[in-house]
């Protein structure tokens, strides 16, 4: 364990402090502001017609039994948006989506015609009451199918697409790692299925969009992680229409959970922007569950092979990955532009080996678009998956032991910054430190006798580790970018006359905590106690420009402009302090809250008494007030790291998989609030074992959904979720101004391999070296009566 | 559609509303009475997210319908804290870290004060298997437990337990 040492007060509440969270007060006394608690006069409620197929030719739309619906004002269908060039919209990744179709649906559950009405159950009659008449088609629904030669081509609206492929990427080099294959002692390979999932947010995504006619003015709330983007993206879609950047104010109330699944735009907002903007009344838009599970942005369903290559006493050498991307009808991934893959090459892992090679290929389905993370820095937990599955199965392949070959081959804390062989410079990491520390927390050694003792008496226990490095805070503009907007982010303080202030970020807190955490940072480099910072996310016409909150990027980049803001105004604090003092700069020292003369601390001015003399004795020739703004480029992405370990038993009669225990050790540099920290890692390590063992969306050969409602799409409760286990080495990050790294999703990354191979560890002396997650009781019960070691 | 006048008492005040009978508890409860802290996380009766009080007991109110709660007792989040401060129950969250988001967290502490009742010292499993009718996403449940414990530990005048994260 590293002692967390905090430089501030208690009273301060700088960086260390368990502080209690501020935004608590209105969540637990039911004061929160989410999207559905917006009610305007005059407001309008729309729902939506959606396809029961998952391809198919449209006949007809009619509207007029709907239209009879008492309350039902109006019925949209993608011709009356095709008027005015609405019914298609780009994605994030430079692909075009349907708003509304014109000809065809893609998917089951698409949205064909939205109903206006002037209440909820009214809107729902109008939906029933819509009668499509539709000519299905033969869907493609399994990827590896979409590139045979007798596929229909879905997009042929795509000038020259002649197939379903959509692009090709390549990382590392291929020629040197194919060499170390060819030569290697040992080559172990394995297929594994990532399988699609849904962040499953417990608030679902929603919007109420008022366009003002008078003043051309669209006001939009929404549940948005990026509501700056959100903006601009509404002016470049709707521009032609008038609506400029200026007059687009988005504000991102209260938000349930994020996860990823509300980066997108879906078609949704779009049409009530549409209808908001030709009726002139607030248009409310509110999801239900199933529409959410069935239809927006799902994660994950990647299909890898990987391939480790290395010498027969277990030291690495070489890795090959090859995905296969089902991204549905079109590619909507949440992804910096560049990185059609996001940040899959990362998969290289925690270990020292100089060569590798991955290649991806991405196709379109009849299925919903997507992907988005899923707490996940882009691609990452696939990534992850994949090497810290084959590591397993190379160990089992050398015969040793799975700790022990990691710690023979983690990359050595002297040996940062690293660089990995797909290109990335690693910043800094322990790996060993954090492992042992797992080790012995679960008490390892003890385990692995326990085991064989169990073994002999026919019982089934197993022992997983995962030990993964994550790649969070994206990021440097050199490489960064969302439709061309660099991936900085931002923040701006202000302090008023009394010493309390008010600081706003370009990202948005879903639950993460940044109106205390943010306040802690402050408070850290300007004394001024976190209590009185008031922190503001979330309203594009205060908040100062930024990408929004995913990907664990709010600390790697708001974070760290919340500390170059604070140190510009202790900068000025100094100057103002210096006058006050008659002393020159020099001669002042700093101590949180305070700046004092060298030798002589009764001499002192505190942050509060420098603040008020900044509106009301400035120095002459120095601006008046105390504010400043810092738009923060990140150098490098920070790369937190982790060391889990999961044990569980089985029951031989049934296959029941009981998680015993979970040690999870991360390390995301210097620690702003542990009590946060430790609840993110609580949270994703539930969210990483509901897709080891619980979550997946299962489509039909004709491309219906078996499990679109929370009545079967499994969602851990407390009882599924055991009862988890934490604790921390620090590491810092060196080129992050307080040291920091992102946190949020490095338990969702890495616990799914740790309960993987502990599951496959358990029963490996029976023949199995692989299952694809998630591991149900069911499907391991099939796999054990297929080697015969059930009856 | 025939409507239908019914009386609730919400939080010990009585409203009355004129209501299609198809009209969901949750519903009226957000729309005709404007207590929005009760949510909606889903269409199944699955997530918890709108459990209230109706008449002491904790049920979920989309799948009541409103006409079926005439004549009875109402609680929700807003009716937890009294003039003396905070229920135990919300203390408990925010000592414990109990929440991240707070979408479920009305309907998770609403759930939790029947539990208490029934059971004021309850084991850890008997609080995971007490509140698995409620979904959450963002804790993993590990301290909205530890918040359960300390409200109940509060309410039965024992000391109460630490609330400094384990971290090891």
């Amino acid at each position: 364990m590293t002692k967390i040492r905090c430089k501030t007060s208690k009273e301060i509440g700088g960086m260390g402090h368990s502080m209690k969270r501020k935004e608590d007060a209105r969540f637990i006394q039911g004061k929160g502001n989410y999207v559905d608690d917006v009610k305007l006069p005059g407001m309008l409620y729309m729902d939506i017609v959606r396809s029961p197929y998952a391809y198919a030719k449209i006949k007809n739309i009619n509207s007029e039994e709907a239209l009879k619906v008492p309350g039902v004002v109006a019925v949209v269908t993608g011709r009356d948006l095709e008027k005015y060039n609405l019914h298609w919209m780009p994605t994030l990744m430079s692909d075009t989506q349907m708003v509304l179709p014109t000809d065809t649906v893609m998917y089951q559950a698409q949205e064909v015609a939205a109903v206006i009405a002037t209440s909820r159950y009214a809107a729902r009659d109008g939906k029933e009451a819509v009668m499509v008449d539709y000519e299905p088609m033969k869907p493609v629904i399994d990827a590896h199918k979409s590139l045979d030669a007798d596929a229909p081509i879905l997009r042929p609206d795509k000038e020259g697409k002649t197939d379903n492929h959509i692009w090709h990427w390549e990382a590392g080099d291929k020629e040197a790692t194919d060499k170390v294959f060819n030569e290697a002692d040992v080559v172990v390979k394995q297929d594994m299925y990532i399988p699609r999932i849904h962040v499953a947010s417990i608030e679902t995504c929603g919007c109420v969009a008022n366009y003002n006619k008078v003043d051309n003015h669209l006001t939009m709330y929404m549940t948005t992680q990026a509501p700056h983007a959100i903006r601009t993206v509404i002016a470049l879609v709707a521009g032609h229409v008038g609506l400029t950047e200026e007059k687009i104010r988005v504000i991102s109330p209260d938000i349930g959970g994020g996860f990823g699944g509300k980066v997108p735009v879906y078609p949704g907002y779009v049409i009530a922007i549409a209808v908001s903007f030709l009726t002139g009344a607030p248009i409310k838009w509110i999801e239900d569950r199933t529409e959410n599970l069935q239809a927006d942005s799902f994660a994950r369903d990647y299909h890898i092979n990987v391939e480790m290559a290395g010498t027969k006493d277990g030291k690495i050498q070489a890795t090959r990955f090859k995905v296969l991307a089902d991204h549905g009808y079109t590619d909507a991934s949440a992804n910096p532009s560049k990185f059609p893959t996001g940040l899959f090459s990362i998969g290289t892992g925690s270990y020292d080996y100089n060569n590798a090679f991955m290649e991806a290929d991405a196709v379109y389905t009849n299925k919903p678009p997507g992907g988005v993370a899923y707490r996940c820095s882009f691609r990452v937990t696939e990534a992850v998956h994949a090497i810290e599955r084959i590591t397993d199965r190379f160990a089992m392949e050398v015969g040793k032991d799975p700790a022990q070959l990691r710690m023979e081959n983690f990359i050595k804390k002297e040996d940062f910054p690293w660089k990995s062989p797909t290109g990335w410079e690693y910043d800094s990491g322990d790996y060993h430190a954090g492992l042992k520390l797992a080790m012995d927390t679960v008490g390892y050694d003890d385990l692995r006798k326990e085991q064989l003792e169990k073994r002999a008496k026919g019982e089934w226990m197993g022992i997983g580790i995962s030990t993964f490095t994550e790649i969070v805070g994206a990021g440097p503009s050199k490489d960064f970018d969302i439709l061309g907007i660099k991936m900085f982010d931002s923040a701006e303080i202000r302090v008023h006359p009394t010493g309390k202030a008010i600081a706003r970020f370009g990202t948005k807190s879903q639950g993460q905590g940044h109106e205390t955490t943010y306040a802690q940072i402050v408070a850290e480099e300007l004394g001024i106690p976190a209590e009185h910072i008031q922190v503001e996310e979330g309203d594009t016409d205060t908040a100062p420009y930024g990408l929004g909150t995913y990907a664990s990027r709010s600390t790697p980049t708001a974070g760290a402009a919340a500390a170059m803001a604070a140190r510009k105004l202790r900068e000025k604090a100094k100057k103002i302090a210096a006058y006050l003092l008659e002393v020159s700069e020099e001669d002042l020292e700093w101590e949180p809250g305070k700046f004092f003369v060298k030798g002589a601390p009764e001499k002192v001015k505190t942050i509060q008494e420098i603040v008020f003399a900044s509106y009301t004795n400035h120095p002459p020739g120095m601006e008046a007030g105390f504010e400043a703004t810092h738009y923060y480029d990140p150098p490098n992405l920070t790369f937190p790291s982790g060391a889990y370990i999961c044990v569980v038993d089985i029951d031989p009669e049934t296959a029941d998989i009981k998680v015993r225990r979970f040690v999870a050790i991360d390390d995301c540099g210097h620690i702003i609030n542990p009590m946060i920290v430790q609840g993110q890692v609580h949270g994703g390590l539930t969210q990483g074992i509901a897709p080891a063992m619980y979550e997946e969306l299962i489509y039909d050969e004709d491309g219906n959904i078996l499990n679109g409602t929370l009545m079967d799409y499994l969602v851990p409760t407390a009882v599924e979720s055991p009862n988890w286990e934490t604790g921390h080495t620090i590491t810092p990050s060196p080129h992050h101004p307080i040291g920091a790294k992102g946190v949020g999703e490095s338990p969702t990354v890495g616990a799914p391999p740790a309960i993987a191979n502990a599951i496959v560890d358990a029963v490996s002396h029976l023949g199995i070296k692989h299952l694809d997650i998630p591991i149900t009781p069911f499907k391991l019960f099939k796999k054990l009566k297929e080697v015969g070691a059930i009856s | 559609m025939t409507m239908k006048k019914i009386t609730v008492k919400l939080n010990g005040a009585e409203h009355s509303a004129e209501v299609e009978p198809r009209l969901l508890l949750v519903h009226l409860i957000r729309e005709n009475l404007n207590a929005t802290g009760t949510h909606i996380g889903c269409d199944t009766s699955n997530c918890g997210a709108c459990t209230i009080l109706l008449n002491g007991k904790s049920v979920k109110s989309c799948t009541v319908l409103a006409v079926q709660a005439d004549g009875k007792e109402i609680t929700t989040v807003e009716g937890l804290a009294t003039a003396e401060g905070l229920h135990p129950l919300q203390e408990g969250f925010k000592e414990n870290h109990g929440l991240h988001c707070g979408f479920c967290t009305p309907g998770m502490m609403l759930r939790a004060v029947e539990l208490l009742e029934n059971n004021p010292n309850p084991t850890e499993e008997e609080i995971r298997w007490g509140i698995s009718g409620n979904l959450c996403r963002c804790t993993g449940y590990n301290n909205i437990v530890k918040a359960i414990q300390y409200a109940g530990a509060k309410i039965r005048g024992d000391e109460l337990p630490s609330t400094e994260p384990e971290f090891v």
